[in-house]
């Protein structure tokens, strides 16, 4: 068996490698729960139909997709231009500690224009978190992949020292939790008796935004460019330096807007020392799921959100140990990275023909 | 003991797991191959040298077992980015995240149970010297180990034919094909040797260091190492100094937590080895340490013979 280079990219196996990704996952997923002695049929029920088979855990579906979404949006533009943002679980963190200070600022305070507000701090908070590896990176050279992960691990201790020192709630018997916001700052919930919150809607608009930006703008022609072909980019004089500042400040200022809708929505209106399940890391997944691609991502999210529901309601429902969830998420990417050669190679089978070789 | 040698002989066991990671994954990428894996396969190693000990009764089983699950994660690696041709960066990425899931799910029977630290073996006669004896002769297996690898590592590298065409094949693919050396062999081999590394560095963590399995007990460990290798400009007597010297700072942090010894909360502290990676990788960038880099030419570059 051998590799046989294909004269363009195919576009069916562009968009059918991740189905096959997803399919090959599941057909994994269900030896794994054989070797692990569960009834794999049940299993896999408990694990991607039964979470979602009412309006409820359909919500619930789109609320866990909603970070991972809007995360993933914003690093798809970095990982097309060869900018690789891997520490948005620290940009996350920083939006929601930015978000939530100014919540805990104005604590006991009301007003349509403290959401807002906190909108914006969460936004700048992760663009700065995420200004650090690029700055490195344009001016010194410093691997943006490893000092953006440095500080995702800074960014949480962070977290902790905040929640369990100085922003601790003084009346919550020395819980390492802060103040609940007030009403004004919580996320407005869109559909009455589920957990759809606001930020849903507004991941959803960002979607379609940068939707238009890569495919119908010359911004997003240029993004291409400087990952398919860095000197052709040069020589139409597209600065790398500003692709990395851009995508890393998109990236980082999504990621902390998305973690904002944690804490003022499903998390509760409070910051705890663990605010997200990994969503920083896991939209890595979904990024490449999606093809890089803002709708691709859209639905990808849905797919790996179910994960998430999965493994909450298999541990429930068969036993299965949650970090099941984690295994199912690695083996998906690895079985979309094994499928996508074939978007650019073709499998042959035997000796190379003379003509070709 | 003197106080200045117990601190010594508390920062070679905290530098230990980084000098297995680091090693390996420097062979790697002066074969040419980027590994981003490190953390994952470390905390499968960790879990894997921690349940066969645990099962078993005794690391001699353990920490093969945990080297063997270790090349099994850079086998997949290397199957995905040396065969089917996927990028290093996202198969890096995956095998870590594959890694803390795995770890995770083996280990989840096994939080909280107990395994035998790891024995010392003082060296007769040797362990007994002032000042050098427990420094050097007065460690468990792991520990003695590390030393012969630095120091077979560097050999290799520098002095065997094999080492030097494991540099050629990372420096200039394309030419060293053409010598009819056989570039995807090469970069398997080393490849898996840093996944035996991984796995050994993640096997000490969990029956030396803290005989224990927690989730996520690496903490960042394969990432600090992957900067290693970058500080150590790829050589393996300073990827040595390098991992020492982060286990000074692990061990500082620690040592001034339990003891309160600045007035800062805990987790600023646990903060250190983490800001100081960034830390290094900034001076490794900085003027007079520039020109000394010398990252492999063909690092993270994918080969396919054409001819």
């Amino acid at each position: 068996m051998r590799l046989e280079k294909r004269a363009q990219v195919s576009q069916a196996m562009l968009w059918g490698s991740p189905i096959l990704a997803v399919l090959l996952t599941l057909v994994a997923g269900a030896l794994l729960f054989v070797v692990m002695g569960y009834d794999p049929f049940a299993s896999l029920r408990a694990f991607f139909v039964s979470p979602i088979n009412s309006t409820y855990g359909l919500s619930e579906l789109a609320v866990k997709a909603s970070p991972l979404v809007l995360i993933a949006t914003g690093l798809a533009v970095g990982f097309r231009a060869g900018v690789w943002n891997i520490g948005a679980e620290g940009q996350l963190t920083l939006g929601a500690i930015a978000g939530g200070g100014v919540a805990l600022l104005f604590w006991g305070m009301e007003g349509p224009w403290i959401l807002p507000l906190m909108c914006l701090a969460a936004i700048g908070g992760g663009m700065a978190w995420a200004a650090i590896p690029a700055f490195l990176r344009v001016r010194l050279g410093v691997s943006e992949i490893l000092v953006s992960l440095m500080l995702a691990y800074v960014a949480l201790l962070l977290l902790s020292a905040l929640v369990y020192g100085p922003w601790k709630n003084p009346e919550a018997f020395n819980f390492p939790e802060t103040r609940v916001f007030s009403d004004s700052a919580l996320l407005p919930i869109i559909l009455p008796g589920t957990r759809l919150h606001l930020g849903v809607a507004v991941t959803v608009v960002v979607v379609l935004l940068a939707w238009f930006f890569m495919t119908r703008t010359l911004f997003g022609y240029q993004v291409r460019v400087v990952g398919a072909a860095p000197a052709a980019a040069r020589y139409a004089g597209f600065s790398r330096d500003r692709m990395v500042w851009i995508s890393l400040l998109a990236s980082g200022g999504l990621a902390g807007l998305a973690g904002l809708f944690e804490v003022a929505g499903p998390v509760g209106g409070q910051l705890l020392p663990t605010i997200s399940p990994g969503y920083g890391f896991t939209a890595i997944i979904v990024a490449f799921l999606g093809r890089l691609n803002p709708l691709g991502i859209l639905l990808a999210g849905l797919v790996v959100a179910l994960s998430y529901l999965g493994g909450e309601n298999a541990q429930i429902e068969v036993g299965l140990p949650q970090a099941v969830t984690g295994v199912f998420q690695g083996m998906l990417l690895f079985f979309l990275l094994a499928t996508d050669v074939l978007v650019r190679y073709r499998v042959r089978f035997g000796a190379p023909r003379l003509a070709g070789a | 003991m003197d106080p200045w040698i117990a601190a010594v002989v508390t920062i070679i066991g905290a530098a230990t797991p980084l000098l297995y990671a680091a090693l390996g994954e420097l062979v790697a990428e002066r074969s040419g191959v980027l590994n981003l894996g490190v953390e994952g396969m470390m905390l499968v190693g960790a879990v894997t040298g921690f349940a066969v000990t645990a099962t078993t009764g005794t690391a001699w089983l353990g920490i093969p077992a945990a080297a063997l699950a270790g090349t099994l994660m850079a086998l997949l690696f290397a199957v995905l980015t040396l065969t089917l041709l996927a990028n290093q960066v996202a198969t890096g990425l995956a095998l870590t995240i594959f890694g803390i899931g795995l770890s995770a799910l083996i280990g989840s029977g096994f939080v909280g149970r107990p395994v035998p630290q790891l024995p010392t073996l003082p060296i007769p006669i040797l362990s007994a010297i002032p000042v050098l004896g427990p420094i050097l002769f007065d460690h468990d297996v792991l520990i003695y180990l590390s030393f012969v690898m630095t120091a077979l590592v560097a050999w290799f590298l520098a002095r065997s034919r094999a080492g030097l065409v494991l540099r050629a094949v990372g420096e200039n693919d394309e030419a060293a094909h053409g010598l009819g050396h056989g570039v995807v062999k090469v970069r398997y081999a080393a490849v898996l040797f840093g996944g035996l590394m991984a796995g050994l560095g993640g096997a000490f963590l969990s029956v030396s260091y803290t005989p224990m399995w927690i989730e996520q007990m690496t903490a960042g460990r394969g990432w600090i190492a992957l900067a290693l290798v970058v500080f150590a400009a790829w050589r393996p007597w300073r990827v040595l100094v390098g991992a020492y010297l982060f286990g000074g700072v692990t061990i500082f942090q620690l040592q001034a937590q339990g003891l309160g010894l600045l007035p800062v909360p805990s987790q600023v502290l646990s903060m250190l080895p983490y800001l100081a990676t960034i830390l290094v990788l900034v001076v490794s960038s900085l003027g007079p340490w520039r020109r000394r880099l010398n990252a492999p030419a063909c690092l993270g570059r994918p080969f396919r013979a054409t001819r």
